[in-house]
């Protein structure tokens, strides 16, 4: 039972993916990746092969608590901040990015066939290699789309997310201490971001980065 | 195919032949109960195409032959499509390896006709609903081929044919349990596809009278008389036909073929009641947001069809 909860939380992942890739309104956004943040929270517990031990919880509570709570309020105070409301103008529109989207899936499934594992180890989940990839490539597709600052550092977490799945599918349960130290990263990552998206709103009443270009000292 | 030989293989093409119009009775009547109004009759349709067929009709002198051929073709095909759905414990009259594609194609050529007769009369607005009503479709063929050829793999594994009847008859329990996901990714394709093809509300509202925002309903204003009443029963035949797929798709065949047909002809008819209950709680999108929509709704076909292949 736990291999089909697994495959479930996996499938969530994909979809909050597509839907992120056709959202055009911030705060849905931000909603979607807190989604995705709660339940990858839950991953490490079903994967794991020795039962519930003390760092596993930590690491769950830690990514469940950071990515699917902190993270969003920490973002929708800044979006709060500024007068952006939805991204205007992407590079590539809703249904291109999710069509897109659609090949992203298909190719992850064709190169995360191709993978050539270490021998020995079980992968956690037939789907976990394509879903990791698929995350990476939306989070960066997202990176590289999107003109509002803020959707850029939605995308960096599901790019963050992506190499989460992508170690636990290696992995099945990292050393505590790795996994603080890449949640404190993305912490402070996140949390400076959040400062720099709220200071460009502030000096200039928009946070669209092609704008920014015009920068001079 | 287990209970095939109890029943006659045409009793899928009587039921729809006959029971279409009830369908948009019960629509009619589960909208009027959201309004707290208590409706038209559930017979009304045939009452509307008695109404219709007992007009003459008109025709304008700029149109041509194709105008008075665009309902008849329409009405054709889609009687064709209506010979190869399988229906509860029957199964379809025809049926032959690749015939989901044949199924798509007809309503294609239905299509397609519908559009013709709408360019021929030469009206600008009836031009803007033929261009809209092509777009949306283009991107909702994808979703239905995509879908149907993921449950087909699902169900035989793709070892039969294409086949809409084997399709049906393999839908289990068993199968929800091994394969949930993907028959769920693909029900709700297939609404999605339901709701655009039979210009239901999140996509088009047939109820509008403004032809700025129509897209099936303001192809055919021109059409009167016999000619509309094809039409209305053409669409009304559409939306059977669909619901059927859906409910083939998502109902698992019950053991006993009488109680099977039953449940089936349940579902269909709850399925027109959830149509009522979306029109009536959501409105229309924007005609901006739709392609979306179907462009989501292919994407949960391709997702469908990815997971079951790589099983």
């Amino acid at each position: 039972m736990p291999a089909s909860i697994t495959e479930f939380i996996l499938i969530v992942v994909m979809l909050t993916n597509l839907a992120l890739l056709g959202m055009g309104r911030l705060r849905s956004s931000i909603r979607l990746v807190a989604i995705q943040g709660m339940v990858l929270g839950a991953l490490p517990l079903l994967v794991s092969t020795h039962g519930l031990t003390w760092p596993l919880l930590v690491i769950a509570a830690g990514s469940f608590g950071l990515k699917g709570l902190a993270f969003p309020w920490w973002l929708t105070r800044t979006l709060r901040a500024t007068n952006a409301q939805r991204e205007a103008s992407p590079v590539v529109g809703p249904s291109a990015s999710t069509a897109l989207g659609a090949l992203l899936i298909v190719f992850s499934f064709w190169i995360g066939a191709r993978f050539q594992l270490p021998p020995g180890v079980p992968l956690v989940s037939r789907l976990a290699m394509p879903v990791a990839v698929a995350t990476l490539l939306s989070g960066l597709f997202v990176i590289v789309t999107r003109r509002q600052a803020l959707m850029q550092v939605l995308g960096y977490l599901v790019l963050e997310n992506g190499i989460f799945v992508f170690g636990l599918a290696l992995a099945h349960e990292e050393p505590l201490l790795v996994e603080m130290g890449i949640l404190l990263d993305v912490f402070v990552a996140v949390f400076v971001m959040g400062i720099a998206v709220f200071h460009i709103a502030r000096e200039f009443d928009h946070i669209d980065v092609q704008k920014l270009s015009e920068l001079r000292d | 195919m287990s209970h095939a030989n109890e029943f006659s293989s045409f009793f899928p093409a009587v039921f729809a032949l006959l029971l279409a119009p009830l369908l948009l009775g019960v629509i009619n009547r589960t909208k009027a109960a959201f309004g707290g109004r208590c409706g038209p009759p559930l017979l009304q349709p045939y009452y509307d195409l008695r109404k219709l067929l007992g007009k003459g009709a008109v025709y304008s002198r700029t149109t041509s032959w194709v105008f008075r051929a665009g309902p008849i073709v329409a009405l054709a095909a889609t009687v064709a499509a209506v010979l190869l759905v399988p229906f509860g414990p029957c199964g379809a009259p025809l049926h032959f390896a690749g015939d989901l594609v044949l199924f798509a194609y007809l309503f294609g050529l239905a299509r397609f006709f519908t559009v013709a007769a709408a360019l021929d009369t030469g009206s600008a607005f009836e031009g803007m609903g033929a261009s809209r009503e092509v777009f949306f479709s283009a991107l909702a063929e994808p979703a239905l081929l995509l879908g149907l050829v993921a449950v087909a793999k699902a169900t035989i594994g793709g070892a039969g044919g294409f086949e809409l009847t084997g399709l049906h008859q393999h839908v289990s329990g068993a199968l929800w349990l091994d394969a949930g996901l993907v028959l769920l990714f693909v029900a709700v394709a297939l609404f999605l596809v339901l709701l655009a093809e039979c210009s239901r509300i999140p996509v088009d509202d047939p109820n509008t009278h403004l032809e700025l925002t129509m897209i099936h309903e303001v192809m055919v204003l021109d059409h009167g008389g016999p000619d509309l009443a094809y039409i209305v029963y053409g669409a009304a035949l559409k939306l059977w036909l669909l619901s059927a797929l859906v409910v083939s798709v998502v109902v698992p065949r019950a053991p006993h073929p009488w109680l099977d047909l039953g449940v089936s002809l349940a579902s269909v008819f709850g399925l027109a009641v959830v149509i009522g209950v979306v029109e009536s709680s959501m409105a229309r999108l924007r005609l901006t947001r739709v392609p979306q929509l179907l462009v989501g709704a292919a994407v949960l076909a391709v997702l469908a069809l990815v997971l079951e292949s790589h099983t």
